[in-house]
């Protein structure tokens, strides 16, 4: 039997990669590079101690307020660009953790939701409604008062009150997919079930669920950083910019670079993840124009 | 209609309730005697016992519960293990003052949120539109403690010093006698919950400008305000209530960082204090407080939601 | 043709030159041009992509997000370019002297406004009348004009209260409201069932003639064109190819592509072949000896009744979707279901393949009752029937490429290895003629037909003995249905396995089956050989269906 091509419809041009898409995009490309910044002051700041201030973090430089090093010294007399260097990578741990730990939660909690239907999913989205009656940070607050102001609660905190919000994206975008007849056929095929979920589902879901790590990434620095600055999140004597803004705030006619260089730090973080995150979230919607 | 409402309300009272179970298992979590820790480690062991049985620690926990829910209905919210005065009675001028707070802040942001989304959605891809979702872009990136502190920077201390940074009012009078001491703490509010407004109506009012309504509205030769306001505005109004919702709600737990960075004497500030302190019924107090705030505020915005769909509202099938 | 004199003074508007760009520079329209006539029809016929609509919105002045106009005019009666006026000059015509119907009512009509007030409206903004009451007038004239009621009620009804049929009438109802010179109606009866879609026609071509208005009727349909178009101009990639009276284009076409295209319409009558394949109407399909005698030999059962379906019953809570169907299917037989959107078509088919699982009654193969679920019928008995499905953008995942999709059914009988899948997947692609270059690719590469064709190999790689193919074709353009039909035929011919064709389109009947059951309201109505069912039809949904189906 011969083969034939002159098929007359129009033949859609292939899409380039998702990946590609976003890095095309201008505003992509800003926010990566501010990320990058930040992120390689948190990794290798905690490496030039003492070699480049000639203190460490925790060490007292001399007296408060006093213009020494390049950004003098703090409340207590330690120098500000060595707490600076060593504050950051906490933060950016801890943030990865928790929005590691929402997204696992929240994509299965979600994809079961709504492959399954039925109880369960009335049991998940009722759970989430639950959750999400509480503020993420009020939540936090309520955890911290029992258990305490330790890192494990608050990535825990954090990572759990990510997971409805997560679940609720993730059951919309899959309960989409779900409805597409290529489903039916795997079922009808007797694919086991996981495996529809694994490979059917959560491919085409990819779209939505980066722009959610994105914005939970972006999220859960402001929320962590955000409990540090109330004084309950990393405990003192830790170096964690955070808590520098809440040590030095008092004193920001004194010594304003206490507070600003991590303030500057975090915004040019969360700015450019949310830049990053965008660019993903245009990309992935125009794969799904041009499907 | 009326049927769908009350189901609606139904299953707000349902999350509430279940929200505090979820509130008061954590008391279970706690390490230590709670009445331990308003004693001091001096007490001693009758006046222990007294203030277990006042506190009804000794019951089991099933009754114990009931009776802190009852207490809830009645603005009974226990004793500050802290201050040993009464929750109520330590919270009182301080929701006043911090729902004033939030009323400026939603007065502010919901009108020009939704006008400058509505703009950006009509002048799309021009460079009103550009400059409108790069600045809410940026500005709904920034943690609420960033905007307040640059704004501190910018306005009284370091670059001008032309507004107060922190909150103080004499004993006795309220926050409100002194208008300059509110504004930096609502600017504050405004440009961490315009954003995500402005967001949410550009996306309603493009997709809503891009229906098949919308083209034959214009079709049809409607001049081009009457298409915006008869046939693109009423469709964006449900999508955007719940969006409203969302911001009312999170300003409800977002003027925790702010209240606490002004220091201004709501119960945000009162919150951390108890945090702090370990005061567990004063934590457990609020957390039900801004819980029942969210429900109210989603249950609201799905009630816009049902009324202003002719669908639900005559009670079609979907 | 009309007189000089004649064509002049009935002119209504002239296309001249047409052009139309993206912004970003790609030319849609290549120099379009037609002209319009009163109390005549002219029909512009194309598929998808082939720019109809876009020329038909021109004519309003109306450019839809990242089109614009870049050459050529629209010449109107009173000898004004249409598209050098101001937005306001545009807008003034728009709905007034000339209107627009649009193709689908359910996403046009606007939901949150009264049917009543959304016909006000057209009155309102172009002045009709002196005074409000005198518009009050003309809206329930134009509601009976339309065929609707016109009483204050129903002119307070929601669109979501109306059934399709009506609220397209209340789309022509507003395009008619203030008595347009010109009426762009773009496929109007998409969606609708054959009755409605007659009904819907025959209103259309009274307003038409009785008041004088010129018309443009966009459709793909070539059929529908027959009825309703005094004149027709078919298009291909943007550009007009033939243009004529309808009877002299219809009958006598001088353009390849229109040939082609009337070519692969199907017919009631079976008067043509569509595609290249012998039409297996009538007599059993031509198996070759040896393929029947091998096939005996595989299933040893009795001959004849190969798939028996027993009062089949099926609600959704207390609507009942299927009320108790009887089938049976011989051996290599090809049967066509046949039933309106709501007839419980899809659902039977999905419950004979096993999809739906929640129906009471019997399904057997070869006399072996089967379990209602896929998931509980044993590997052999999935792989004896196969299911395709209606849209190919939808049945194959998106993520995967064409082999991996094809290779499922394969995968997961679990009796091949890797080497021996890929060579069923290639011999598969083979059989519905997709070259082994596919197996590659996704399906975001291929075209419509190609999709379907790969949802079909897809099905085939199992050689099932009974093909359930579901409105396969009703996404596809009507040369691609062709291609797809002459393929199935194939396929039966070649492999001698027995297919049930579930469609909406009558006029398929003659090109695909031997047998037809029509279903209506959940019951088979009438069933027996094709020939006997279209010439003797028993019951009287089969004969109104009959009487409303469009012939060229």
């Amino acid at each position: 039997m011969t083969t034939i091509d002159t098929h007359s419809e129009p033949v859609t041009d292939t899409p380039p990669g998702l990946m590609r898409r976003i890095i095309r995009q201008r505003q992509a490309k800003i926010g990566l590079v501010l990320t990058g910044i930040v992120v390689l002051v948190a990794i290798v700041g905690p490496l030039l101690l003492p070699w480049l201030t000639g203190y460490t973090s925790t060490e007292f430089a001399g007296r408060p307020f006093q213009p020494g090093g390049m950004f003098g010294t703090d409340n207590l007399g330690r120098d500000i660009l060595s707490r600076f260097l060593d504050g950051g990578l906490t933060l950016l741990v801890y943030a990865a953790l928790a929005t590691a730990l929402g997204m696992l939660l929240g994509t299965v909690a979600g994809m079961l939701a709504a492959y399954q239907g039925g109880t369960l999913d009335s049991i998940i989205m009722r759970g989430n409604d639950v959750l999400l009656a509480l503020p993420q940070l009020v939540f936090a607050l309520l955890a911290i008062t029992v258990l305490g102001p330790q890192g494990w609660v608050v990535v825990l905190v954090i990572g759990i009150t990510h997971a409805p919000r997560i679940a609720r994206v993730t059951r919309a975008a899959a309960s989409a997919v779900i409805t597409e007849d290529f489903i039916r056929a795997s079922e009808m095929y007797a694919v086991p079930r996981w495996k529809i979920l694994l490979k059917d589902v959560l491919p085409n879901i990819t779209g939505p669920l980066m722009v959610e790590l994105g914005l939970r990434m972006t999220y859960s620095i402001a929320a962590i950083a955000s409990l540090s600055f109330l004084g309950l999140g990393m405990q003192p004597p830790t170096a964690d910019w955070g808590l520098m803004i809440n040590e030095n705030r008092i004193a920001l006619t004194l010594q304003p670079w206490g507070v600003i260089l991590p303030v500057l730090a975090i915004a040019i973080l969360t700015v450019g993840s949310n830049l990053i995150t965008d660019a993903v979230a245009r990309a992935s919607a125009t794969v799904e124009e041009s499907k | 209609m009326l049927g769908l409402i009350l189901r609606r309300l139904s299953i707000s009272a349902v999350i509430l309730l279940l929200v505090s179970m979820l509130v008061f298992v954590a008391t279970l979590l706690l390490p230590g005697d709670p009445a331990q820790a308003m004693l001091g480690q001096q007490a001693t062991p009758d006046r222990l016992e007294a203030l277990r049985e006042q506190m009804n620690l000794n019951d089991p926990f099933a009754e114990r519960y009931l009776h802190w829910l009852g207490g809830l209905f009645v603005g009974d919210f226990g004793v500050s293990a802290a201050s040993g005065g009464s929750v109520a009675e330590l919270l009182g001028d301080r929701i006043a003052a911090s729902l004033v707070l939030m009323a400026l802040a939603a007065a502010i942001s919901i009108p020009v949120g939704i006008l400058v989304g509505t703009y950006s959605a009509m002048r799309r891809g021009k460079a009103g539109d550009h400059a409108a979702t790069g600045i809410s872009l940026v500005l709904a990136a920034l943690p609420d403690f960033v905007i307040g502190i640059a704004l501190v920077t910018l306005f009284s201390t370091t670059v001008f010093t032309v507004l107060p940074s922190v909150t103080m009012a004499p004993p006795g009078e309220q926050v409100w006698d002194y208008p300059s001491q509110l504004i930096l703490p609502v600017l504050t509010l405004v440009l961490v919950v315009m954003p995500y407004i402005i967001r949410m109506m550009r996306t309603t009012m493009i997709e809503v400008l891009d229906s098949g309504y919308v083209e034959m509205a214009r079709l049809k030769g409607v001049p081009e305000r009457q298409v915006i306001w008869r046939h693109a505005l009423p469709h964006a109004i449900a999508p955007v209530a719940q969006v409203v919702a969302i911001q009312l709600a999170w300003l409800a737990g977002g003027i925790v960082v702010v209240e606490f960075l002004f220091r201004y004497p709501g119960v945000g500030q009162a919150l951390v204090d108890a945090v702090t302190n370990r005061d567990v019924q004063v934590v457990q107090a609020l957390a039900m407080l801004i819980a029942a705030v969210y429900v109210v505020v989603n249950l609201l915005a799905d009630i816009v939601g049902i009324v202003t769909n002719p669908k639900l509202r005559t009670g079609g099938t979907r | 043709m009309s007189t000089l004199i004649e064509a002049s003074t009935d002119l209504a508007l002239r296309a001249n030159d047409l052009r139309v760009a993206t912004t970003l520079g790609q030319e849609i329209l290549h120099g379009v041009s037609f002209t319009l006539q009163r109390g005549r029809m002219l029909a512009l016929v194309g598929e998808s992509g082939s720019g109809k609509t876009t020329a038909g919105l021109a004519c309003l002045g109306y450019f839809r997000t990242g089109l614009e106009h870049t050459g050529g005019t629209i010449e109107l009666s009173d000898g004004t370019d249409l598209l050098a006026l101001t937005d306001a000059g545009r807008r003034g015509l728009r709905g007034g002297s000339i209107s627009y119907v649009p193709q689908d009512p359910a996403l046009s009509l606007n939901p949150a406004m009264r049917i009543g007030t959304q016909i006000m409206e057209v009155l309102r903004v172009h002045g009709y009348g002196a005074s409000e009451a005198e518009r009050r007038e003309r809206l329930a004239d134009v509601l009976t004009d339309v065929g609707l009621p016109n009483d204050a009620a129903y002119q307070r009804r929601w669109p979501h209260e109306l059934s399709g049929g009506q609220q397209q009438r209340v789309g022509i109802a507003m395009a008619f409201a203030f008595r347009p010179e010109v009426m762009v109606m773009d496929e109007p009866t998409t969606g609708l069932d054959v009755t409605t879609q007659a009904l819907v026609l025959q209103t259309i071509h009274q307003l038409v003639t009785a008041h004088n208005v010129a018309g443009l009727y966009i459709t793909h349909d070539l059929a529908v064109v027959s009825e309703v178009a005094d004149e027709v101009a078919v298009m291909l990639s943007g550009r007009i190819v033939e243009q004529g009276p309808s009877d002299r284009v219809l009958h006598d076409p001088v353009h390849s592509y229109t040939r082609k295209l009337l070519n692969a319409v199907p017919d009631l009558a079976g008067r043509h072949h569509i595609g290249e394949v012998e039409a297996v109407t009538g007599a059993l399909p031509i198996i070759s000896r040896e393929r029947a005698a091998s096939a005996r030999v595989a299933t040893p059962e009795v001959a004849g009744t190969l798939l028996s379906v027993r009062d089949l019953r099926l609600s959704y809570g207390k609507n009942p979707v299927l009320n108790g169907i009887d089938l049976e299917l011989g051996r290599g037989e090809s049967l066509m279901l046949l039933g309106e959107s709501g007839s419980g078509k899809t659902t039977a088919a999905r419950c004979i393949a096993g999809l739906n699982g929640n129906f009471t009654g019997t399904v057997s193969l070869a006399g072996q009752t089967l379990a209602p679920g896929t998931r509980q019928r044993s590997a052999e008995e999935r792989h004896r029937i196969q299911y395709v499905f209606q849209s190919p953008l939808s049945s194959l995942n998106p993520r995967r490429t064409i082999g991996e999709s094809v290779e499922v059914p394969l995968h997961m009988s679990g009796s091949f290895n890797r080497k021996q899948r890929r060579a069923l997947v290639l011999e598969a692609l083979d059989q519905v003629q997709l070259a082994a270059s596919f197996i590659d690719r996704r399906p975001g590469q291929l075209s419509g037909g190609e999709r379907q064709r790969a949802a079909i190999a897809r099905a085939l790689v199992n050689a099932p003995s009974v093909l359930v193919c579901d409105e396969v074709t009703s996404a596809l353009d009507v040369s691609v249905q062709a291609s797809i039909i002459d393929l199935l035929r194939t396929l039966q011919v070649e492999t001698g396995m027995a297919m049930v064709f579930v469609t909406h389109n009558i006029a398929l009947a003659r090109h695909i089956s031997q047998r037809l059951a029509v279903l209506h309201a959940g019951r088979i109505v009438d069933l027996g050989t094709t020939d006997a069912v279209l010439e003797n039809p028993q019951h009287s949904y089969t004969r109104e269906l009959l009487t409303h189906v469009p012939t060229l």
